[in-house]
């Protein structure tokens, strides 16, 4: 029996290599769409709601226990499973990339579980699950863009107790953190947050993107893309509804600014993208690689 | 020249294969069977069940199975199988006065109703490796029935009852109209938490994470000393009422294992100095997880009973948001995934203070160097 669900697994892997062009399937029997229940992906989708109309919110939802482990991604597969229909097409990407192990075995699971097309272009999908980045590609009014979030509160290294926390974002008291950026401003010069860094959303609630880079930060700002996070394991969902202004927290005389490189891609020669620092050699040899598998694939294609 | 990462798919399958080689060993021993692991490593399987929060031994052997002996991520595998099953009704309460007992002592009184049951444990044998287990297929007490006569068949009063009676413990009465409880694995926890909900995450928590609090109060962090009132393992039969019958029926029985330690409270002024409770329960034979269950449940009662809070038990958030061993396990365990980006991130930051620190040094050094060249100059003209 266990024998027989092993090479059953790994044949429905070899039948499906890598893949450009949508196309759906059909999902494996014995689970419902989607995995999740109705019920509960109808509890998740209210959660949502109520996310959207109040943005950069944690909505408490009753989150479920996923056959993927708590810290992989839970929160935004459930986020995922709640709303897409038959007709999405997914794309989930980890560090940029479609390809690392847990991006592949995410889109594998909704691959199994609905039999929804999947994509690596980001043009091309409507639900985009990500852990750790936004594409380069800017999105557009329509798609869903997923994220992974690990901790969902902002507050939360400069009091654990969330209790407190709560209080805090009712009394929209974020002196706390004004503080802290001030003290890493008069220790060494600079900001010392180099992703997760932290947002005002819509003028009031204090959010963590998840841990994209700051490079990212810019592009949550008044993005037409409707922008939903999920964290499994603290049991939060919130949201930026599309064309919403998000504010990177900073000071009139240290103003945000995201990270530069003096390199290009190594690949596709891109100069405006997240760069990835690859060691090629013992002697600790470096180049510059896109983050973006997608962009810099894309690229690559338009000059060839 | 460096090739784009590509190839996922093709290495988690091949990583299934190799795991499936890894957990099936040396192909000439003979496989494991679900019975043996059931039947034979019950504890294990006991608890898997507990802190899976499903009362299912072949289910748990299979997972044991699965999981290779780890029973964390036995744990895991049963509880991403619960989630799928619907929630039909509750039960009612159980009653464990009526547990039929394979087991039972107190360690607050010599001699009580119903006895002191020794049972099946491992507390007093000598701990010298039995090497007798190693020649396979013994057919030990195949030929002499356990002594079955040790087991009360009789409803056995609790303990902790008679102190009740003399109204020198803190009574414990079912609250009014007998709620439904909480489901933790349907709503998320939030604070203050009932004390329902504590016992329901502690039910579930970590046995080793409940093991070191426990113990932490022993020694001093909250020290409130507890006695084992009592501890009790049988059978108990679960009942339900469906709405077509409106009365309770059997729907089965389950092993459990219950403790109740008793506890000092000094009293305030308007209150008499009295015992008080905490509380512990799980699936199958667990003295272990349920002693410590009813230490940490009683030191999570300090808001309650007014006492000072300085200890990590007694910590309603820090308890309840560590005990789960699957939310913990996943959590650490995903630092093993790429974090390519936030490390880059963070290079990126490092190298930025650094070269302006270094900047800065320079320039710092230049004044100096341009001071001390005054400074020559200077002293020589003095000169």
């Amino acid at each position: 029996m266990m024998m027989e669900m092993d090479t059953m697994e790994t044949q429905e892997y070899q039948e499906t290599p890598e893949q450009t062009a949508p196309a759906r399937t059909e999902p494996e029997a014995g689970y419902n769409f989607a995995y999740l229940d109705e019920q509960t992906k109808r509890m998740i989708r209210r959660a949502i709601l109520k996310a959207v109309a109040i943005p950069g919110y944690q909505v408490p939802f009753g989150g479920r226990e996923m056959p993927l482990p708590y810290g992989w991604g839970t929160g935004g597969i459930q986020v995922t499973a709640a709303i897409i229909g038959q007709d999405d097409v997914l794309k989930v990407i980890d560090q940029g990339s479609d390809d690392t192990t847990n991006a592949v075995n995410i889109r594998r699971f909704f691959r199994r579980t609905t039999g929804v097309a999947t994509t690596e272009k980001t043009t091309a999908a409507t639900v985009i699950q990500t852990r750790h980045r936004i594409p380069e590609i800017p999105l557009t009014e329509g798609q869903i863009m997923v994220y992974q979030v690990p901790i969902p509160e902002p507050l939360r290294w400069l009091e654990p107790s969330e209790t407190e926390t709560r209080k805090y974002h009712a009394m929209a008291d974020y002196g706390l953190m004004s503080v802290k950026l001030y003290e890493d401003i008069a220790r060494l010069g600079k900001i010392e947050t180099a992703y997760d860094y932290p947002v005002i959303v819509n003028e009031r609630y204090l959010m963590r993107p998840s841990p994209i880079p700051k490079f990212d930060n810019p592009k949550m700002d008044k993005n037409p893309a409707l922008q939903l996070f999920g964290a499994g394991r603290e049991k939060r969902i919130y949201a930026v509804p599309p064309y919403t202004p998000v504010k990177s927290l900073d000071f009139e005389d240290y103003p945000f600014e995201i990270e530069h490189w003096d390199h290009r891609c190594a690949m596709c020669d891109a100069n405006d993208s997240f760069l990835d620092e690859v060691i090629v050699d013992d002697q600790g040899s470096r180049m510059f690689v896109c983050s973006d598998t997608d962009y810099c694939r894309t690229r690559r294609e338009e000059q060839a | 020249m460096y090739v784009a990462v590509k190839g996922g798919e093709k290495a988690i399958a091949q990583s299934y294969e190799a795991l499936a080689k890894m957990r099936r060993g040396d192909t000439a021993v003979p496989e494991l069977s679900i019975a043996q692991i059931r039947e034979q490593m019950s504890l294990a399987v006991a608890r898997v069940m507990g802190e899976a929060s499903l009362y299912d031994k072949d289910l748990a052997a299979l997972a044991i199975k699965q999981a290779s002996g780890d029973l964390i991520e036995a744990i895991f595998l049963l509880r991403a199988y619960r989630t799928t099953l619907p929630r039909l009704m509750a039960t009612v309460p159980v009653d464990t006065a009526n547990m039929l007992i394979q087991r039972r002592i107190s360690a607050t009184f010599k001699d009580v109703p119903g006895g002191q049951v020794l049972g099946a444990t491992y507390d007093y044998t000598q701990r010298l490796l039995d090497f007798s287990l190693a020649a396979e297929a013994m057919s030990v007490g195949e030929s002499e029935p356990v002594a079955q006569e040790n087991i009360t068949t009789e409803a056995c009063p609790r303990v902790l009852d008679f102190l009740n009676a003399e109204g020198l413990i803190e009574p414990e009465l079912i609250p009014e109209g007998d709620p439904e409880p909480f489901d933790l694995t349907r709503e998320p926890l939030q604070f203050p938490a009932s004390r329902a909900l504590r016992l329901q995450s502690l039910a579930r928590g970590d046995e080793g994470f409940l093991l070191a609090l426990a113990y932490s109060t022993q020694r001093g962090y909250a020290r409130n000393h507890p006695f084992a009132g009592e501890i009790r393992y049988g059978k108990v039969s679960v009942q339900v009422v469906p709405e077509e019958l409106g009365f309770a029926i059997d729907i089965g029985e389950i092993d459990i294992t219950e403790c109740q330690m008793v506890n000092q409270f000094v009293g305030s002024q308007i209150e008499a100095p009295k015992f008080t409770r905490g509380y512990g329960l799980g699936f199958g034979h667990c003295e272990r997880k349920a002693m410590a269950m009813g230490v940490v449940d009683r030191a999570l009662r300090a808001s309650e009973l007014k006492e000072e809070i300085t200890a990590p038990a007694q910590m309603e958030e820090f308890v309840l948001y560590h005990a789960d061993n699957v939310e913990a396990s996943g959590f650490l365990q995903h630092l093993k995934l790429p974090h390519y980006v936030d490390f880059q991130a963070e290079l990126s930051l490092l190298r930025g203070i650094r070269a302006s620190l270094d900047a800065k040094t320079a320039e710092a050094g230049k004044l100096e160097a341009a001071d001390e060249q005054a400074a020559e100059k200077s002293g020589k003209k003095a000169a």
